[in-house]
């Protein structure tokens, strides 16, 4: 397919025209303005997500004090909302490691406007990730147990176990996510710390950025060492899914035993995390004036990656279910039926695949794609499914497990829902800060492409799309 | 603080005060070009600075590549060295634990932890090397007191060859830099 006429802007990564002080006046004048003219609709997001930041700390200050009872678990569904939720919340933070590490390796040079605050989504999607098994745990203070530390006791944790493999996993990918976009922020730190209004901005930036000078022999070495952190990234984000995939394919309960889990997770985690990524980018190119650098060309290509990731989804979904006949096994049989026609729950099967199947198709068109509204009511039709996948695959599943004598239901309580709605408040809050202090969009990177679209296009593949349109053309 | 350490140095007209000279482009290419120059002309103590990351400007000004590369594989191997050796020291020394009738060294089971902690150790020597050799985190740096220097993160181009160059002489290097068409050319103290 080749360029249509009118469509040039969708092909930019960056609407011709931008200077590089052009690219930092855009991008910090919202972070630098001083406390007093911060935008009222900052106020009001902030403020919501800090109340709901207090239904959260409210909610952990009850389970600790009152245990995991407040919660819907219980036998047979030991793992109910904690767990679907933890699994929601990584999986939305793994776009943004897959934008800045994956379409890096790629040579995809639109990636760079949206890297930064889809690494913060990460980053933030991961701490409200993270808190969830370890508030789940019980006693969630001896939650340290899980590390390798010397003790009197003269034990190691179980490394056999999922639950070590998760600790493992998911701390390494906090961590290393954490250095990479510290250190993607270096060099912006540095422009904040040289572009700042009040002494106060001079001090937090200039010790923030460490004292950058922006010399040829440290952006050498920055440039291979962040190479090499997006080259260790994209295999570290595959693992981590995998990892809480295999939490369930290790165990031997209907329907979770089954190798399909670890790419279907992924490809789940991509397709919720890209659906964030556009309901976080369509809000903030919009209040931050970002059109010229979050451009249609970004929500087009987001739309594209979600619908394909959506569709290994929904293969993942169909493998399932063959399997299950396949297997030939009494139980897998059972499990597929009563998730897809059983009496308590099928509507959250249907549900699912309506949010997730049927609601993604109007992404084959070209004009869906290019409009933002649709964009977000879809991205929040797919969250909305995504979390009703892992209802399906965590709760549902464990109702009717094995013997009908031990067979259970599941109704989330006030508790659960609390917590669910206050994870909201932390994402939230977390976020807000990030874009009132650190520039939303990495500058010195958009510098680079500003300058390499200048005098080279803005992509390496132009040349190739061109030469396939002039051929088109000429047949 | 630039001006009268400036004055100093000219006035004293001695090198060791010097950090070095520095002029100040407006363009990428023109600082491409002077560095392109100044390596022929001899000039081996230099850097420059820029708002963003100049492709092959390392080697036009000089500089080896970097080790950073093999520093992070020897670093990436002993993570798995110690990721596998902690898993099975614990479970077939110091521990062993008969789980399922599975063999002690039921390697399988190890390779997640094993593959996290290679990138745990690789990707922090990756961040911390770079951060390190770099000198970095600083308080100060004597390129800081360049006139204008705030534009090195925005949209200005620095050169600077360093008083410490075996050919380093103020006049000589103000002639050359000049010719290159620079906004401007400062002496920088040390």
């Amino acid at each position: 397919m080749g360029v249509r006429s009118g469509s040039v802007e969708t092909q930019r990564a960056i609407r011709p025209g931008y200077d590089p002080a052009g690219i930092d006046d855009t991008v910090n004048a919202p972070v630098l303005v001083g406390v007093g003219r911060t935008a009222a609709w900052w106020w009001i997001g902030f403020g919501i997500s800090l109340a709901l930041l207090g239904l959260y700390l409210a909610s952990v200050v009850v389970l600790v004090t009152q245990g995991v009872g407040i919660f819907g678990n219980n036998q047979p569904v030991a793992w109910a909302m904690p767990i679907i939720n933890f699994v929601w919340w990584i999986g939305i933070g793994h776009a943004g490691t897959l934008i800045s590490a994956a379409l890096l390796l790629f040579r995809q040079p639109w990636r760079t406007s949206i890297n930064r605050f889809a690494e913060a989504m990460t980053i933030f999607a991961v701490v409200c990730a993270g808190l969830y098994p370890i508030l789940h745990l019980g006693r969630p203070w001896v939650f340290y147990w899980l590390l390798p530390y010397p003790n009197t006791y003269g034990l190691f944790p179980n490394f056999r176990s999922p639950l070590d493999w998760d600790l493992f996993a998911i701390g390494t990918y906090a961590s290393v996510s954490v250095l990479f976009w510290f250190i993607g922020l270096i060099p912006d730190l540095a422009t904040l710390r040289d572009q700042s209004r009040t002494r106060a901005q001079r001090i937090l930036y200039g010790i923030l950025c460490l004292g950058w000078t922006g010399s040829a022999k440290a952006w050498q070495r920055y440039q291979r060492a962040y190479l090499l952190l997006a080259a260790l990234s994209f295999p570290l984000v595959l693992s981590v899914h995998s990892t809480i995939a295999m939490d369930f394919a290790v165990s031997v309960v209907p329907g979770w035993n089954n190798t399909v889990m670890p790419p279907y997770f992924v490809a789940g985690a991509v397709f919720a995390g890209f659906a964030m990524v556009l309901m976080l980018a369509i809000p903030l190119r919009k209040a931050f004036h970002l059109e010229g650098m979050i451009t249609m060309r970004h929500l087009d290509n987001a739309a594209k990656l979600m619908l394909a990731t959506g569709m290994i989804v929904v293969y993942g979904y169909f493998v399932e279910l063959f399997d299950a006949y396949y297997s030939g096994l009494e139980f897998e049989r059972f499990m597929a039926l009563n998730r897809v026609f059983g009496a308590d729950h099928w509507w959250a099967f249907w549900l699912l695949i309506a949010c997730n199947l049927v609601a993604i198709q109007p992404l084959w068109l070209r004009s869906v794609r290019q409009n933002p509204w649709a964009l977000f009511g879809i991205s929040v039709i797919v969250s909305i499914g995504m979390w009703l996948e892992r209802f399906v695959i965590v709760a549902i599943t464990l109702t009717k497990d094995f013997l009908p004598s031990a067979w259970g239901g599941y109704v989330p309580t006030f508790w659960d829902w609390s917590l669910y709605a206050g994870s909201f408040g932390l994402f939230g809050t977390l976020f807000f800060l990030f874009i009132r202090l650190l520039p939303s969009i990495a500058t010195s990177e958009m510098k680079e492409l500003a300058h390499h679209d200048a005098h080279h296009g803005s992509d390496p593949f132009e040349e190739i799309r061109q030469d396939v349109h002039a051929k088109e053309a000429r047949s | 603080m630039s001006a009268s350490a400036t004055a100093h140095a000219g006035a004293a007209g001695a090198e060791p005060d010097l950090y070095g000279l520095v002029a100040e482009f407006d363009s990428v290419e023109a600082l491409e070009t002077a560095a392109d120059a100044a390596r022929e002309a001899g000039y081996r103590s230099m850097d420059a600075y820029t708002p963003y990351p100049v492709e092959g400007l390392d080697e036009k000004l000089g500089m080896e590549p970097t080790r950073l590369g093999w520093v992070v594989l020897a670093a990436g191997i002993a993570g798995a060295l110690l990721g596998f050796g902690m898993q099975w020291y614990a479970n077939v020394v110091f521990y062993p634990l008969n789980i399922g009738g599975q063999p002690l060294n039921s390697w399988p089971q190890f390779i997640i932890i094993t593959f996290e902690m290679t990138v745990l150790l690789s990707a922090f020597t990756a961040g911390l090397y770079m951060l390190g050799r770099n000198g970095l985190p600083r308080y100060h740096h004597p390129i800081f007191s360049t006139p204008n220097f705030a534009a090195a993160s925005r949209d200005r181009f620095f050169l600077c060859i360093e008083a410490r160059d075996a050919r380093f002489d103020p006049t000589a290097v103000r002639t050359f830099l000049e010719k290159h068409g620079p906004v401007r050319v400062s002496e920088v103290a040390s």
